[in-house]
This record gives structure tokens, C-alpha cells and sequence, in this order.
């Protein structure tokens, strides 16, 4: 194996993009880098690092500007048709046919790849078994849940064995628990029959677990090798803080952020983990961790990306979000209040009478695999569904007899950008202050709020549907925070976004909940709920095991598991009631 | 001559990739009502909307008839009128009522006997009045013609039974005898097969390519040993297909419903049909390889196809009395030559002067079309 040519060799690649009325964006801008047989080799960087359009190059769907680039010893610029004959590329949204069922899906893979039904015999079982979709078979790909999806997705990749598989973000807006058996099947394809497979993600413990992993930046390379290489870049950096017991772990990680020493830190499991920029004992920092525990702790490979990807990108020094109106009312006091919610669809129960309460400046994270029933959940409590039975009380408001005044006081960021793509930032911005109802000087103090809190300044005149995935994330949040709502609302707000991305926003996010903005939010990031006051983590529409999240993980705790993760207790807690449910 | 063992692979790999794309196809047409919604319904609908809403007929006219004395002469003329399936006369004694009539437009016009028609009926040079409303030219001109055939039918009456033929000051034959079969649908239906088929052949290769486009369905898709024209050709054998139940449908409504005459031959007409099928769905190809968004596709597919071929292939305008140059333009129209070729094979038979030059032309357009859709219908996302 070692004696051959690597599977995939790209030399001093550019790519360029013409977008109209704008200037060109250099997507690639001279990468070079290998991927060995046999190997997992990820590309991990964040938004508009380029990954995309790599991948894309390497399934010939793109032409190289200048560089070269060979696939499995194939030139694709000579012979791109050869080169797509032999690989299997699963793109970021794959394109199942949604009107045709499972097997269907599977069988038109297998036709076009050209495999004989004797291979199908051999190979369907096995694909089955690995994805678990074999009683779903006559089911149609548009019914599957979003996890589903991804596997039947991956299966029709692997209808026959490529000799290269391509995996453009498989995982992304996939729950933990189809995540992980995302990966399972990657890996073990990968040990038991040598499987060579490029992936890019935007997780990072995801690259954690590939041989070798080049690390992308706006186009260019920042560093590559193996993942311990990445993460003994910050050796000797990494530090755990243990917040005293009048501070939340929230609280602590935002001081330790605008530290112009810190680098990043994290909450992890109640404490604050963190990276500085300087080697060794924290003395520069002290006042913000006086009297603090604070140890070191051995790197992990996000933190060694995080020390590089800083040297490459100047720190976002946030202005912390000011809110201008104060939120009335005490802390502490409930702001919604849900009380036995039901929600059926027909015969199907969305919702299956659960019950909870926010209180006002909380941080509310509602966590749940794909289908859980957070969306549902949410949509009824913005007013925008109504509840079979229940009591429901938002702001002060029964819901279902007050919506449209309930409403004005909630702000609701949407799974998917749902702003109009093709009005430009600030066009965006005041067609959604005048649906707020503001007008004449409020208006623009608002919008000017907006565009300064969130620095959306360089690109008010930029058409929204071509910015930057961050910015339109962010676009987002202004105007959901036009008009100054007490509840803010945000369905996976941060699916699909960076590393960097992400830090921001919940910097962001906190600094709302300190001002006593009330937060609601739904994500797919076990690590995101330790920013949280109080979880609930649902499934096939119940409340399975809500509080903090320390408390949270303490009930996971096994003799095998002393210390579990937030995902490690998310899984536990779901498996195990999807084991009572299947004995019941 | 034996091919070389691995050339059959090749060719046997190749149909069953067709087969397996055409197949696909086939269920999501099976299973997504929009495509059997476009395919059947809507030519169904169009046939029957425009079959029966669409007409150049004028029957039933309501008009007013004011009889100032009411002779045998002139009650004989009125019956004459009430007979006729074109008119709803309204007898009136005096002129005035009829006026205000005519004013609310509760009436298209105003046929008036006067006190001295018998007199001048003996004396030969009779008149009557008659007084349309112009709102419609078109219509009032219709009206008008038929007011004089009406006329003209007494006179000649009145002449079989002997009587001095009366020199009705008004000639007997119209201008408008192109509508002397009565029923417009025989011009107008073969003109709809075409509207029909243009719309549907364009409308179902644009949208599911665009479709496939916006699902992200396609990206998997070309990186496998798919090629090009095999992907073309998926797409365009099943919706061809759909589009000839379509036309089936149409060319059954049209010789049972409108009892439209097939006097030419049936495998002509189905031949010219095919021809054109091939070329509306090019269009559409060739639409969805730049446009990768439905709405857009469909919106396109409309101006360029349904509307021009709506309004400039002779269907409902003579094309001989537009300006030179959309005269000219219209001959870049598939449709043009598909409605001349229609009307030929249905109404006139089997007019080779006509049939020949109007297929070659198709003809072109597809193998034209084809290899456009070809080139444009590349394997990679840009």
C-alpha cells in the first residue's frame, strides 16, 4: 500500500468564483496537500474556508483555475468522467429522491454504478445492517428523519466499494445520537476493508478521530498532520477554572474571553476550560481567576485549532451587546410557562404533554435528536401553531387567546435563513422594523443599534443571500432584535456553523441573558448546553430529563462513565428511554 | 461485423443507466401529481376552457328590433330575425326605449323597420336601418354581417315565392363568409393542440430539471458514471411520453368533442406531433441548463414558448396581416410551423406542399434543440 502514489494530490490549487456585480471570491487560493490510501484525511476549517469547493474539485463537478489536481493518479482536468466512474462523493445536502422509497433510492445507485445483482446480494445486507434502515426499506426518503437521511444518503454511496468516498460535511444538522452511528459506519468501513475517505466537517471532535487533518482558512492552508500534532501545538496553553460558587460557569468564561491573553475558553462540565496565548502558569490574567482552582489540563485538538486559526485571524473583539430598553419585570420570574402541551398531527403526537418553565434572563436550552418535537414546541409557543391541550403561557400571556400581543414581545429566529434573500442587509433590517410596527426616529436608532451591535456595517449593501454564513446568521438575530423583544427564540441557530462562528454568537447570546433577555434556543451541540441555565432534553415529543446542566449529567453518571460528557448524557438518556419504550 | 466483447459492456452498462434513470423517472411522474397534473389535467382543462370558451362565434346577439308599423312586410322580416340562431331580437314600437337599450348595452345593436318599408318593398328600394354597437369592432362587424345575411335570406324568400325580389339597398353576401361553416373550433382547435403540447412539453422537462437542480438531487447524480446525454435522455423518454397522452387526449377531444374533421392521415398527424414534442421538450431542457431555479424555469418557459406561441403562429392573428417584422420573427417559432402542419392535416388532408416543408423544419429545430441540449448539459456545476 505504502508504495503507492497517494489517493489524492492537489499541488498549489486556485479556485476563483465570479459573482455578479461583486468582486470575484478567491476560494482557494494555492492549497496543496495529500491524502494517503486507506487513510481518513479531514478538511476542517470554518465557513468559507474553502472546503466546498475542494470537495467539489476533487469530484471533477469543478474546474481548477491554476494548480493541479489528481484524483486516484487521474488528472481531473483531463479526464473528469474517469475519475467520477471510480470515486462516490456525497455532497452537503444529498440529493436523495424523495418520491422514490429507501430501496429504490438504493437500486438506482446500484443501476448507475453498474452492480451486478450478485454484488447487490452481497452488498444491500450488509448496507442494512450497517444503517439500520432495512424496516424502513419500502418507506420513501422524504419521510425519514433528517438522520435517516444522511444514512441512506452514505448507503447509496456505498452501494459498491469506490476506491475513493468523498464526504462533504456528512453530519451536519444530524442529531448526536445519528452522528454517532454516522461515524461508526465510516470508521469501521474504513479499518475492516481499507476504505480511503475525505471528509470535511466543521466538528472538531469529528477530526479528532481522522489520521490526518489539514486545516483550512479563507483559502489557504494553515497547517496540517495528525490531529495529536494539531493538538500538541497547545501544550502547555490549556488550563481548567473552576468558578467560584456565587459565579456561573457562563459568567466566568465571558471575563476569561475579553482577556486580550485568552486565546478561547469554553464551559465544559461546570468549569471553564481555556487556552492562552502565552506558555504557562496564568499570572497576566490573575484577577480575573483570583481565587479560582486553576489547573492545567492536556490539549485537545480544538485547542491547538484554535491557537492557529487566532494567529491567522484577528480576534472579533465583541462590543458587548448593550440592550437599550431594560426588560421589565424581576429575574427569577417566570416568563413562560408550560404546563401539559399536547400536540397532535392527525393520529401523530408531536408533543406529548410536556411541561417546563423559563424564568426572565435564562438561557433555555431545548436539546432533542431530529423529530424530537423541539420545532413543534417552539412554533407553538411563538404562536405560530396551536396547541392541541395544555396551558401555555408566554410572557404573561396565554398564548392561545393573546397571541398577536404575546407576540410583539418575542422574537423568533427560524431554523433556516428566512430572511429575503434578495434585499440587501439593510433593506432586510427596515422591512422588518416596519413589520415590527416601529417608524420615523426609533426605526433608525434601532436599525443603527443593529447594525453596530451585530457589524453588519461593510455589508449593508450587500445582497443577503451572498453573504458570508455568519453574517447572515447574524443578520438574522438583528432583526429578530429590532424591536426589542423579552423572549428571543432560536431554532439550531448555530447548525452548520464554524468554530469561530459559534464562540461569537454565544458571547452574544449571554451578554443578552445578563441584561435579562430571556433566551429560548434548540441546538445539536452537546458542548453549546453548558451555556445554558437550564436544559430539557426531549424525545418523540416528551420531556425526558430537564435541569441544569450540571444536574443533568449527573444523572447519567455510571461506574463505567464517573464523568460524563453533555453528549455522553444525552445519549444515555435517550437510549435509554427508546429501551423502555421498545420493552413496554 | 462483431463488436469487441468489452464494447458490449460498455453499450450494456450504458442501456441499463438509461433504463435506470428513465425508470426512476418514472415513478416520481407516477408518484408527484404535479407532472400528471401538467401532463393530463391541464391539457384537459386548456382543451375544454379555450374549446369552449374560445370562440370566434357570434350567436345569440341580443339586439333590438323597433318596427314603426307592423305590416306583413316587416313582421315577415322580424320573423325572419327571431328565427335566426344569431340574434335574440327584442320587438319595440318606437325608436327611444331601443336607444336606451343600446346606451346600457343591454342590446349589440338596433335593426329598425320604418312606417314606409312595405311602400318602398313594392317601389324596390326599401331600407332598413341598423345601428351597432362599436365598443367590439370586431363583434360589430360580425353583427353587421349577419344583419345582412339575415336580409338577405328574406329578400331571397320573399324572391322564391314570387313576389318582386326587393332591392334591399345592402349587399347580400358578407365579408365575413370564412364563418359560414358556423363554428369556429374547426380553425380553433387544431391551433389549441399546438398551444397545449408547447405548453406542456416546455413546462415538464423545465421544471424537473430545475427541480433536480434546487433538490440538490443532481450533484450526487454526476459523480457517477452517468454521462451527459444519458441524463438527457432519462429525462426527456418518459416526459415524452406523458406529453403524447397529452396529445392523445387533445386529438380525442377534438374529433368527438368538437367534432373537429381528421381529414388527413392519422399517422401523419402523429408523426408531426412526436416531431414537436421533441422540440417543445428541447426548449425546456435548454431553459433548465441555464435556469436552475422551478418558479424562474416555468415563468421562462411561458414567455418563450406559450405566449409567443399563442399570439404569433397564426393560431388566433392571420400572420399574413402582422408587420414584416414579426412576420419575420415568427418563423424562428416552432409553433408556427406545428399550427400550419395541424390545421393542414386536420381541415385540408394531406397537402404535401405544405406537410413536407413545415416537418423539415421541425425537424431541424429537434436535431438543433438536441445537440444545443447537449452541449449546454455539462457534467460539472458551473
Amino acid at each position: 500500500m505504502n508504495a503507492r502514489a497517494p489517493a489524492l494530490v492537489a499541488q498549489q490549487l486556485h479556485k476563483r468564483f465570479q459573482r455578479k456585480d461583486e468582486s470575484p471570491v478567491q476560494a482557494l487560493h494555492g492549497v496543496s496537500f495529500e491524502a494517503r490510501y486507506g487513510e481518513l484525511t479531514a478538511l476542517v476549517g470554518p465557513d468559507g474556508a474553502g472546503k466546498t469547493t475542494l470537495m467539489r474539485l476533487a469530484a471533477a463537478l469543478l474546474h481548477v483555475d491554476a494548480g493541479s489536481l489528481s484524483v486516484l493518479g487521474i488528472d481531473i482536468a483531463s479526464d473528469p468522467q474517469q475519475v467520477q466512474d471510480r470515486i462516490s462523493y456525497m455532497p452537503q445536502r444529498f440529493g436523495l429522491y424523495e418520491d422514490l422509497t429507501v430501496q429504490e433510492n438504493l437500486d438506482l445507485y446500484a443501476d448507475l454504478h453498474g452492480v451486478s445483482a450478485d454484488g447487490r446480494a452481497q452488498r444491500y445486507p450488509a448496507l442494512f445492517d450497517m444503517t439500520a434502515l432495512g424496516p424502513f426499506r419500502s418507506r420513501l426518503a422524504g419521510q425519514l428523519s433528517g438522520g435517516m437521511k444522511q444514512k441512506l444518503g452514505l448507503a447509496c454511496t456505498l452501494v459498491r466499494s469506490p476506491e475513493l468516498l468523498l464526504l462533504d460535511e456528512p453530519t451536519v444538522g444530524v442529531d448526536p445520537i445519528s452522528r454517532r452511528e454516522l461515524w461508526d459506519i465510516v470508521r469501521q468501513l474504513v479499518a475492516e476493508q481499507g476504505l480511503t475517505v475525505v471528509l470535511s466537517t466543521a466538528y472538531l471532535d469529528e477530526a479528532e478521530r481522522c489520521s490526518h487533518v489539514i486545516l483550512l482558512h479563507q483559502g489557504k492552508v494553515l497547517s496540517q498532520g495528525s490531529p495529536q500534532q494539531v493538538a500538541a501545538m497547545a501544550a502547555g496553553h490549556c488550563f481548567v477554572a473552576v468558578p467560584s460558587a456565587q459565579q456561573s460557569a457562563r459568567a466566568l468564561q465571558a471575563r476569561l474571553l475579553d482577556e486580550p491573553d485568552v486565546v478561547d475558553a469554553v464551559p465544559d462540565g461546570g468549569r471553564v476550560r481555556f487556552v492562552r496565548a502565552a506558555v504557562g502558569k496564568p499570572a497576566v490574567i490573575e484577577h480575573a481567576l483570583e481565587g479560582l482552582a486553576v489547573d492545567p489540563v492536556l490539549p485537545r485538538f480544538e485547542d491547538g485549532f484554535m491557537m492557529l486559526l487566532r494567529t491567522a485571524v484577528e480576534r472579533e473583539r465583541l462590543p458587548p451587546i448593550s440592550v437599550t430598553r431594560p426588560v421589565a419585570g424581576h429575574a427569577g420570574h417566570a416568563v413562560v410557562q408550560v404546563q401539559r402541551l399536547l400536540k397532535k398531527f392527525g393520529a401523530f403526537t408531536a408533543v406529548d404533554h410536556i411541561s417546563f418553565e423559563v424564568r426572565r434572563g435564562e438561557i433555555f436550552g431545548l436539546l432533542g435528536p431530529n423529530g424530537a418535537g423541539k420545532t413543534t414546541t417552539f412554533r407553538m409557543l411563538c404562536g405560530l401553531l396551536v396547541p392541541t391541550a395544555g396551558q401555555l403561557r408566554v410572557a404573561g400571556a396565554d398564548v392561545r387567546s393573546a397571541s398577536a400581543s404575546a407576540r410583539a414581545r418575542l422574537g423568533y429566529v427560524a431554523q433556516k435563513f428566512a430572511l429575503y434573500g434578495p434585499l440587501s442587509v439593510l433593506e432586510n433590517l427596515e422591512f422588518f422594523a416596519s413589520a415590527y410596527g416601529l417608524r420615523g426616529e426609533r426605526k433608525r436608532a434601532r436599525i443603527a443599534w443593529a447594525t453596530q451591535q451585530f457589524e453588519l456595517g461593510e455589508h449593508l449593501r450587500t445582497t443577503s443571500s451572498q453573504l458570508p454564513g455568519g453574517y447572515k446568521q447574524r443578520l438574522a438575530m438583528a432583526a429578530a432584535l429590532l424591536h426589542e423583544p423579552e423572549i428571543l427564540f432560536l431554532d439550531e441557530p448555530t447548525s452548520g456553523a464554524d468554530p469561530l462562528a459559534r464562540r461569537s454568537f454565544w458571547r452574544r447570546i449571554t451578554a443578552l441573558a445578563d441584561q435579562g433577555v430571556t433566551i429560548i434556543v434548540t441546538t445539536h451541540f452537546m458542548q453549546e448546553a453548558e451555556y445554558c441555565d437550564h436544559i430539557a432534553i426531549m424525545d418523540s415529543g416528551q420531556v425526558l430529563s430537564q435541569g441544569s446542566p450540571a444536574e443533568v449529567r449527573q444523572r447519567a453518571r455510571t461506574q463505567a462513565r464517573p464523568e460524563p460528557s453533555m453528549e455522553d448524557a444525552f445519549i444515555a438518556v435517550v437510549e435509554q428511554a427508546r429501551a423502555a419504550q421498545a420493552a413496554a | 461485423m462483431k463488436l469487441p466483447h468489452h464494447v458490449h459492456l460498455l453499450a450494456h452498462a450504458k442501456l441499463r443507466r438509461i433504463r435506470a434513470l428513465v425508470w426512476k423517472e418514472t415513478h416520481q411522474v407516477l408518484r408527484d401529481p404535479s407532472s400528471i397534473a401538467i401532463g393530463v389535467i391541464l391539457p384537459l382543462i386548456l382543451i375544454l376552457l379555450f374549446g369552449y370558451g374560445l370562440s370566434l362565434d357570434v350567436k345569440n346577439v341580443p339586439i333590438a328590433v323597433v318596427v314603426d308599423q307592423p305590416t306583413a312586410e316587416a313582421m315577415e322580416l322580424v320573423a325572419s330575425l327571431q328565427l335566426s340562431p344569431y340574434f335574440k331580437p327584442r320587438l319595440l314600437r318606437a325608436m327611444p326605449p331601443a336607444q336606451e337599450l343600446l346606451l346600457a348595452h343591454a342590446v349589440d345593436g338596433i335593426v329598425r323597420i320604418p312606417a314606409d318599408f312595405s311602400r318602398h318593398v313594392g317601389a324596390g328600394d326599401a331600407q332598413v336601418q341598423l345601428i351597432v354597437h362599436g365598443g367590439d369592432a370586431n363583434r360589430a362587424r360580425i353583427i353587421q354581417g349577419y344583419v345582412q345575411g339575415a336580409l338577405g335570406a328574406w329578400s331571397a324568400r320573399q324572391a322564391a315565392q314570387g313576389q318582386q325580389a326587393a332591392a334591399v339597398p345592402v349587399s347580400v353576401q358578407t365579408r365575413l363568409w370564412f364563418n359560414e361553416a358556423d363554428n369556429s373550433s374547426y380553425f380553433l382547435v387544431p391551433g389549441l393542440v399546438v398551444l397545449v403540447m408547447t405548453l406542456i412539453g416546455g413546462l415538464l422537462t423545465a421544471m424537473v430539471m430545475a427541480r433536480e437542480w434546487e433538490r440538490g438531487t443532481l450533484e450526487a447524480l454526476l459523480v457517477t458514471p452517468v454521462r451527459s446525454d444519458e441524463i438527457l435522455l432519462g429525462k426527456t423518454l418518459p416526459y415524452f411520453l406523458l406529453a403524447l397522452i397529452g396529445f392523445a387526449l387533445c386529438v380525442l377531444s377534438a374529433r368527438f368533442l368538437f367534432h373537429v374533421p381528421l381529414r388527413g392521415a392519422l399517422w401523419v398527424l402523429l408523426s408531426a406531433s412526436m416531431l414537436y414534442v421533441l422540440v417543445a421538450l428541447g426548449i425546456g431542457l435548454l431553459i433548465s441548463s441555464w435556469v436552475k431555479n422551478q418558479l424562474v424555469a416555468s415563468q421562462l418557459t411561458m414567455l418563450v414558448t406559450f405566449m409567443p406561441a399563442f399570439m404569433l403562429s397564426g393560431f388566433l392573428f392571420d400572420l399574413r396581416s402582422t408587420p414584416a417584422a414579426v412576420q419575420v420573427i415568427s418563423y424562428a417559432l416552432p409553433a408556427r410551423y406545428y399550427v400550419a402542419l395541424l390545421q393542414t392535416v386536420f381541415l385540408a388532408g394531406d397537402v404535401w406542399s405544405v406537410i413536407v416543408p413545415n416537418t423539415l423544419a421541425l425537424a431541424a429545430m429537434a436535431a438543433a434543440l438536441a445537440l444545443g441540449s447537449r452541449a449546454a448539459m455539462r457534467k460539472t456545476l458551473e
